[in-house]
C-alpha cells in the first residue's frame, strides 16, 4: 500500500478543521481521482501526502522516498529551457551529467515534445508547458505522483488531449497517481476510483470505481457522471443558508 | 492564478441518444478517450502545438534606435551653440561646443585625457567588481536567513541612503591620500546598493518557485544557488546597475576631494584642476567625459545584458525599450 490515510485531520490555528477523519487506502499503480467542491481541502490533503504540510491528527503512511508533485500552473522556471527544467529535476535528484542528457530527452519524447526541448517556457503554449511540467515530475522518479488540478487552466480541446496523454503515460510508467480535481467529468475520465470529499470539513464521503467499459462507452460514463454530480450537489446544498 | 472556480458542471447527464456506438465516442469527447491510438494522439498534439505557439519573429536592426538618440544629441548641441552665440554670458564663463571640443583635442594631445579616463575607469571597474564579489554572497545570505535580515536590513538600507562622499574625510584620515581611500569610498557606495537590489529581487520571486524547489528536493544551498539567485536575476541586475552608478559617482567625488599624494590622475582630478585654474573649457570637457563614460557603460555593458535577460524570459514584448 503506497498511501494509507487513517483518521487524518488538519486545522490551521484555532480555525474550523479543514480536514476531519479522512480515511483512504491507495494501492500500488492505482489512479485515484480526488473530487470535491471548492473549500474541501483537496489541496491541503495533497500537500500533507507530499510532506509539504503536517497533519494535526491521525496517521498517514507514504512512500519513504516522498512523492512527485505537479501543480495547477506549470510552475516552470522561466530562465531555463524546457529541457533544462527537466534536467534540473534530475540534477536535484543527484543524477550524473550524461544520465541527465539522455533521460531528459527520453522524457521530452514521452510527452511528445522531442523537438521543443530548447524552447523557453514563454514560447510554449499552456498545454505544452503542462506537458513539460508532467515530464519534470516524472523526472523525479517517484512511484507516487500527486497532481493538483493540473489541467484546470487549459482550454477544453487541449484538456481532452492531455487526458488521453496522461492515461497513456500512466499505463506506460506504472505510477501511482492521486489526481485532485473539481471536475466530475475529469474524475470519471481519468480515475480508476473516484473519491468524493465533502466540504468544511473535508472527509471522504463516498467512492465509486470506474471500469474499462466507462472509458469507451460514453453512455455508461455519462450515467456515472450524473450519479456523482448529484451526490456532489447534495454535499454543496448542505451548506445553503 | 485561477483559484477553484465555483462548481459548474456542464451538462452532467448524457441522454442515451439514437447515435451508434462509433458516433457516441466522438460526441461525448470529454468523457471517453478522444484519440484512436498513440500515433493519432501524437499527430493531434503536434497540430495543436503549432496552432497555439507563435511563429518565430525575426529580429532586425532597428535604425530608429540609433538615429533618434543621435538626433537628440545634435539638437542639444545646437541649442547650446545658439545660447552661446546670443552672448548673454562671457565666453570664458560659458564656453561653446567648439571651445570644449578644442579643449578635448588639447587634452588628448597632452595625453591627459587618455590618462585620466584610463585611471578612473580602471578604478571604477575594479572597485565595482570587488563590490559585486562582496555584496552578492552577503545579499543572498541576508535574503535567505530571516534573523540576519531583521538585524542588518535597516542598517544596509540606511547605508544606501547615506551619500558615500560623507566617508571621504574619514577615509583620508584612515588611509591618507592613497588609492585605498578611493576604493573605500567606492565600496561604501556600491556594496549597500547591490545588496539591496539583490534582496528586493529575492523578495519578488513568486512563492511557487520555492515550493517547486522543495518538491524537487533542493537542499538549502541548492535552493539559494539554483533557484533563488537565477529567479532574482532581473532585480539583481537592477541592483548591479545602481551599484555601478554609485561606484562611479563615489569615485568622482573621492577624486575631486582627495587630490595629491599617491592618488593617480583621474577624471575627478582633471575636473578639480580645471576649477583651480578657472578654466571653464577643461571643467566642461571633464564633465562631458564623465557623462560619456557613464553612457558608454550603459550602452555597451548593462543595456545588452538586460535586454537579453528580459527577452529570454519573455518580459520584453510591449515594453518601450
Amino acid at each position: 500500500m503506497p498511501v494509507v490515510l487513517e483518521n487524518l485531520g488538519k486545522r490551521f490555528g484555532d480555525g474550523a478543521p479543514v480536514l476531519d477523519d479522512v480515511n483512504a487506502n491507495i494501492k500500488q499503480g492505482e489512479f485515484v481521482a480526488l473530487l470535491g467542491a471548492s473549500g474541501c481541502g483537496k489541496s491541503t490533503l495533497l500537500n500533507i501526502i507530499a510532506g509539504l504540510e503536517a497533519p494535526t491528527s491521525g496517521a498517514l503512511e507514504v512512500p519513504s522516498d516522498g512523492a512527485a508533485f505537479m501543480f495547477q500552473d506549470a510552475a516552470l522556471f522561466p530562465w531555463l529551457t524546457a529541457r533544462e527544467n527537466i534536467e534540473l529535476a534530475l540534477k536535484l535528484r543527484g543524477a550524473g551529467k550524461t544520465e541527465r542528457r539522455t533521460k531528459a530527452q527520453e522524457l521530452l519524447e514521452l510527452v511528445h515534445l522531442g523537438s521543443a526541448g530548447d524552447k523557453r517556457p514563454h514560447e510554449l503554449s499552456g498545454g505544452m508547458r503542462q506537458r513539460v511540467s508532467l515530464a519534470r515530475s516524472l523526472a523525479q522518479d517517484r512511484q507516487l505522483l500527486l497532481m493538483d488540478e493540473p489541467f484546470a487552466a487549459l482550454d477544453a480541446i487541449t484538456r481532452d488531449l492531455l487526458h488521453d496523454e496522461l492515461e497513456r503515460i500512466w499505463k506506460e510508467t506504472g505510477r501511482t497517481i492521486v489526481f485532485v480535481t473539481h471536475n466530475v467529468r475529469e474524475a470519471v475520465r481519468l480515475g480508476q476510483r473516484v473519491l468524493l470529499l465533502s466540504s468544511r470539513p473535508g472527509r471522504v464521503v463516498q467512492e465509486w470505481s470506474v471500469t474499462e467499459e466507462h472509458r469507451t462507452d460514453a453512455g455508461l460514463a455519462g450515467q456515472l457522471t450524473g450519479v456523482i454530480t448529484a451526490r456532489l450537489r447534495e454535499e454543496i446544498r448542505r451548506h445553503a443558508k | 492564478m485561477p483559484s477553484n472556480p465555483p462548481l459548474v458542471e456542464e451538462e452532467p447527464v448524457v441522454e442515451p441518444v439514437e447515435a451508434t456506438a462509433a458516433e457516441t465516442r466522438h460526441v461525448h469527447a470529454a468523457l471517453t478517450r478522444t484519440s484512436t491510438g498513440k500515433e493519432d494522439l501524437r499527430e493531434l498534439e503536434s497540430g495543436l502545438d503549432s496552432l497555439q505557439s507563435d511563429a518565430d519573429r525575426k529580429h532586425r536592426i532597428d535604425w530608429t534606435r540609433i538615429l533618434l538618440p543621435v538626433a537628440a544629441l545634435v539638437v542639444l548641441v545646437l541649442v547650446w551653440q545658439f545660447y552661446v552665440s546670443l552672448g548673454v554670458k562671457r565666453r570664458d564663463l560659458v564656453p561653446g561646443p567648439l571651445d570644449v571640443l578644442g579643449q578635448l583635442g588639447v587634452l588628448w594631445s597632452d595625453g591627459k585625457l587618455q590618462e585620466s579616463v584610463c585611471t578612473s575607469l580602471q578604478r571604477g571597474v575594479v572597485g565595482f567588481l570587488i563590490s559585486v564579489a562582496i555584496a552578492t554572497p552577503v545579499g543572498l545570505l541576508l535574503a535567505q536567513v530571516a534573523p540576519l535580515r531583521r538585524a542588518f536590513g535597516p542598517l544596509i538600507s540606511g547605508l544606501q541612503v547615506l551619500p558615500s562622499v560623507a566617508w571621504v574625510p574619514a577615509a583620508i584620515i584612515w588611509f591618507g591620500l592613497t588609492d585605498a581611500t578611493v576604493y573605500f569610498v567606492v565600496f561604501m557606495g556600491a556594496i549597500p546598493s547591490i545588496i539591496n537590489g539583490l534582496i528586493s529581487g529575492v523578495d519578488q520571486i513568486p512563492p511557487q518557485y520555492r515550493r517547486v524547489g522543495t518538491v524537487l528536493g533542493a537542499s538549502r544551498l541548492q535552493m539559494a544557488l539554483q533557484i533563488v539567485l537565477p529567479a532574482a536575476l532581473p532585480g539583481y541586475l537592477g541592483g548591479l546597475k545602481q551599484g555601478w552608478a554609485f561606484s562611479w559617482r563615489s569615485l568622482m567625488a573621492a577624486e575631486i576631494i582627495a587630490v595629491g599624494g599617491t592618488i593617480g590622475f583621474g577624471l575627478g582630478s582633471l575636473l578639480d584642476q580645471g576649477r583651480t585654474l578657472s578654466d571653464m573649457a577643461v571643467v566642461m570637457a571633464a564633465i562631458l567625459l564623465i557623462l560619456a563614460v557613464g553612457i558608454l557603460i550603459e550602452l555597451l555593458v548593462f543595456g545588452p545584458i538586460e535586454k537579453r535577460l528580459l527577452r529570454s524570459r519573455g518580459l520584453l514584448s510591449g515594453s518601450t525599450r
